[in-house]
């Protein structure tokens, strides 16, 4: 048997919308109970890795391997039952369902899943909230809403994409220490992220991602070191 | 006797009772079309096709199989879901990512293959179907007489719309129904196989519309024809409602019986043209119908 | 796509071209000389449903819209027609202009309502206008029911031509026929043209140029009910005969599928598909198999496996074999 470092193996990873390539290659790894990082300019591809892991985007070449195993052969609607979990970048609450139904949505996938109670506890801003239209909630609460609806099946790898984006600082504390939570609890995160604290203040590893492809990979201890060189990447 | 604008009361009941029925069958397909439009995008225009698709099942499974009645009104729907099954995974699910109107012009091909086997098969006329022993009679209700087996046609029409309406809108899997409405492919990344969802809503409403057909058996005669002047209506029911609603759909689709059953009471020669008078009115003044959603 | 097969004839070298205007000289020699192997009644039956299946392309292949009612136009013209000819005495001349005059207003009405919707609801509005149509044919008193108008005179061109001579009647549809696809042909080719075309690509950004969407899609519409009359009328003179047939449905489905079996968005696709599914019908009528189901079948072939029909399918594999010296710029 192969020797199982690695939870997730990304190896030059190609993807397309259609007759437009967008991934030229990305190379990455994730061990269990790691925090990762995608950093890159808007447009260089981050949201793009997360479809095509989960196989929204389904024109890929190159390899997917989770826990050994291939994934790019998959069907998309086997993917989440390996315990992946998928966070997007539009949070995805539905509107014509309310709090709990958004809550309940996505069946369980493995044990293991945090009860309701865990959830008001990590996120009470949604205690109480059951028969809201899920829309009505503020954005921050949507992005905790579509946290916790992923928490609840059990996934223990869990794709997070850009949890941070057009939040007020109070909601992206609490976001953070929520993902803490999840940390402790031994979950396995690949985070989506241009709020560079939040990112440093949470993750292990860093990759930079450029045009589809990875370019760089900096350590979350070497990071304050690094910034020049992150920040000429990142175009700040 | 009392009479409203020189017509007996009694007169005036019978054709709303009459349009009642006529409405129920509307809500049904209505009903089954508006669903189907929001999770498929597809205006199914083979709906009327399997509505008689659903009755001459139940006067074939009588005739030659010697299946009752009230067994037939679960038989019929399973036999015309399961066409239903071979027209979406063999047709029309290789044009969902195409434009709209090709999965209407698909669907409007499947209908005249239909009607065309059925006349070919059985002949234009008509085919009757008897009552049911248990609903052959009918209630004086003092002011008129109500005969069982249309009250029964109304019950079960409401009641299975009810049913469904239930069913989307407060259980799971009508959550998982809504949700995929919304955004297909996120649903899809929960772990949700909604390829097989999309075959059995399709399944099901098909199912609904030859229910439909089954009960309209023994009320109005079986004929290749009898769902395509139909569905014309039906699809003016849905231009008027809108097909953001299901409620919206059911009321529609009574309300608009009933229009028709006053029409024939006091200008009976605009009986046949009411609905889509109304249909003009409300494009006019409302253009995107009643609970109107346009996409 | 097809705004490119539209236009995509113009620039061609000068081989083609010849190419071209040998096949034009051809073409018009098989037709004009086609009654003496042909019953020129069958040839005038395809000739109506070339102008009908062509006149619908204006808004199903030009603009983008679905008309499933173009039935009313079709057979309510042909109701018109029969009635000015029989009843009112009129002359061919004047009844046909009767009934062209008919379908224009009531393509006119039909069209300021149904474009208020979109896309496939524009389909069903039309279709339950037309609906209504039809029942107001089955109500009322001068349409004749189920046996319609019979009988109906063929009169004379102008005074002079017999028309109840079949091979005249032929002469005198291929030329109405001849006209209609040379004021389709002009408008197409045309500025209004283009701006079909624009609306169909993109229709919000056609708005956004400044373009009054509604008015081009409205004058669309009522152009091809004018035409889709011009034929009704046409066919009620040449077989005498106004019926429900003409009004239903089926109709409104029969010339969809004419285009779309063609072609849809080129100028000669209708043609041809009219062409075939009439000579279609016309075998099968004595085959005693199931006439409906078999264009059901053929229907949902078309829809399935070649969507540019027979003549967009031939022009697309002939361009494709082309491309380098043609479509180069
Ligand atoms: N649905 C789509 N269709 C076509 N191109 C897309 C689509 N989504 C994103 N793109 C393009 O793919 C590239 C990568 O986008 P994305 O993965 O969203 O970047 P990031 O998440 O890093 O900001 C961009 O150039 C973007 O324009
Ligand atoms: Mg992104």
């Amino acid at each position: 048997m192969r020797e199982q470092q690695h939870l997730l193996e990304v190896s030059n990873l190609n993807g397309w919308y259609g007759e437009s390539h967008v991934l030229h290659g990305m190379t990455f790894n994730v061990g269990a109970g790691e925090i990762v990082t995608l950093l890159g300019r808007n447009g260089a591809g981050k949201t793009t890795t997360l479809r095509a892991i989960m196989g929204v985007v389904r024109k890929r070449r190159g390899a997917i391997t989770y826990k050994g195993s291939d994934i790019i052969s998959l069907p998309q609607h086997k993917v989440p039952w390996l315990g992946i979990g998928y966070v997007p970048e539009e949070r995805g609450i539905f509107a014509t369902l309310n709090v709990l139904e958004n809550l309940m949505l996505p069946p369980v996938t493995q044990s293991g899943g945090m009860g309701i109670d865990d959830i008001y506890q990590l996120f009470p801003n949604l205690r109480g909230r059951d028969q809201t239209p899920g829309t009505r909630l503020s954005g921050g609460e949507q992005q905790m809403l579509a946290i916790a609806r992923i928490l609840r099946t059990g996934a223990d790898f869990i794709l997070l994409d850009e949890p941070t984006e057009g939040l007020a600082p109070v909601i992206v504390e609490e976001i953070a220490a929520s993902l803490q939570v999840l940390k402790q609890r031994g979950l396995t995160i690949v985070l989506v992220e241009q709020n560079l604290r939040f990112a440093a203040s949470i993750a292990d590893r860093h990759y930079v991602v450029e045009q589809g492809v990875v370019v760089d990979e900096i350590a979350n201890e070497v990071l304050p070191a690094s910034m020049d060189r992150l920040n000429s990447y990142l175009g700040v | 006797m009392t009479e409203i604008f020189g017509v007996p009361f009694a007169v005036l009941l019978g054709q709303l009772l009459l349009g009642l029925i006529n409405g129920s069958f509307y809500a049904l397909l209505s009903l089954g079309l508006a669903i189907i439009f929001g999770m498929l995008n597809v205006i199914n225009f083979a709906h009327g096709a399997f509505y008689m698709l659903g009755g001459f099942a139940a006067l074939v499974a009588f005739n030659t199989l010697g299946i009752g009645y009230w067994p037939s009104l679960i038989v019929a729907p399973l036999a015309v879901g399961l066409i239903g099954v071979v027209v979406e995974k063999l047709l029309l699910r290789h044009l969902y990512k195409m434009d709209h109107l090709y999965s209407l012009l698909l669907t409007f091909g499947v209908a005249l293959m239909l009607e065309g086997l059925f006349r070919h098969l059985f002949g234009s006329a008509g085919k009757p179907y008897p009552l049911p022993e248990a609903l052959s009679g009918g209630i004086n209700l003092g002011f008129m007489f109500l005969p069982a087996y249309r009250a029964w046609v109304i019950v079960a029409s409401l009641g299975v719309c009810l049913v469904t309406w239930y069913a989307i809108e407060r259980t799971r899997l009508g959550a998982y129904l809504r949700a995929a409405t919304e955004n297909p492919s996120l649903v899809q990344a929960f772990g949700i196989n909604v390829p097989v969802m999309l075959t059995l809503t399709y399944a099901f409403c098909v199912g609904l519309a030859g229910f439909a057909g089954a009960l309209a058996a023994p009320l109005y005669q079986v004929s290749p024809g009898m769902g395509s002047n139909l569905i014309i209506i039906v699809f003016a029911v849905v231009v008027i409602g809108g097909m953001g609603s299901i409620i919206g759909a059911v009321v529609t689709g009574l309300s608009l019986g009933l229009i028709e059953g006053l029409t024939k009471v006091f200008v009976p020669s605009a009986s046949a043209i009411a609905v889509f008078l109304v249909m003009v009115a409300v494009l006019l003044l409302r253009p995107s119908g009643l609970f109107g959603r346009e996409r | 796509m097809t705004l490119l097969s539209a236009t995509a004839a113009a620039p061609t070298t000068r081989s083609f071209s010849t190419v071209r205007l040998f096949l034009l000289v051809a073409a018009a020699a098989v037709v004009l000389a086609a009654p003496l192997a042909i019953y020129p009644l069958f040839l005038v039956k395809i000739l109506c449903f070339i102008l009908f299946a062509s006149a619908l392309n204006i808004v199903l292949g030009f603009a983008g819209l679905l008309s499933f009612g173009h039935a009313a136009f079709f057979g309510g013209a042909a109701y018109i027609t029969a009635h000015a000819a029989k009843v009112w005495g009129l002359p061919f001349e004047l009844a046909v202009l009767a009934g062209v005059g008919f379908a224009t207003v009531l393509g006119l009405v039909f069209g300021a309502l149904a474009i208020r919707r979109h896309g496939i609801y524009f389909a069903m509005v039309t279709l339950a206008l037309a609906q209504m149509v039809y029942f107001l044919a089955v109500q009322l008193p001068f349409t004749g029911g189920e046996d319609g108008i019979q009988s109906v005179p063929h009169g004379t061109l102008l005074g002079i031509v017999d028309l109840g001579k079949s091979t005249s009647m032929y002469y005198v549809v291929l030329g109405f026929t001849a006209f209609g696809l040379f004021v389709i042909w002009r408008a197409i080719r045309s500025p209004f043209g283009h701006i079909l075309a624009a609306i169909r690509e993109n229709e919000q950004r056609a708005r956004s140029l400044g373009l009054n969407v509604e008015r081009y899609k409205l004058i669309a519409f009522t152009l091809s009910a004018a035409l889709s009359g011009l034929a009704g009328s046409l066919k009620a003179i040449a077989f005498q005969l106004a019926s429900l047939a003409d009004v239903t449905w089926h109709m409104s489905g029969e010339v969809i599928l004419m285009t779309l079996l063609g072609g849809m968005g080129t100028l000669i696709g209708p043609a041809v598909g009219a062409t075939f599914v009439v000579s279609m019908e016309h075998y099968l009528s004595t085959s005693g198999l199931p006439i409906t189901f078999i264009i059901g079948t053929v229907f949902v072939i078309c829809v399935m496996l070649f969507r540019r029909g027979i003549y967009g399918e031939i022009r697309a594999r002939l361009l494709a074999t082309r491309q380098p010296s043609d479509l180069g710029d």
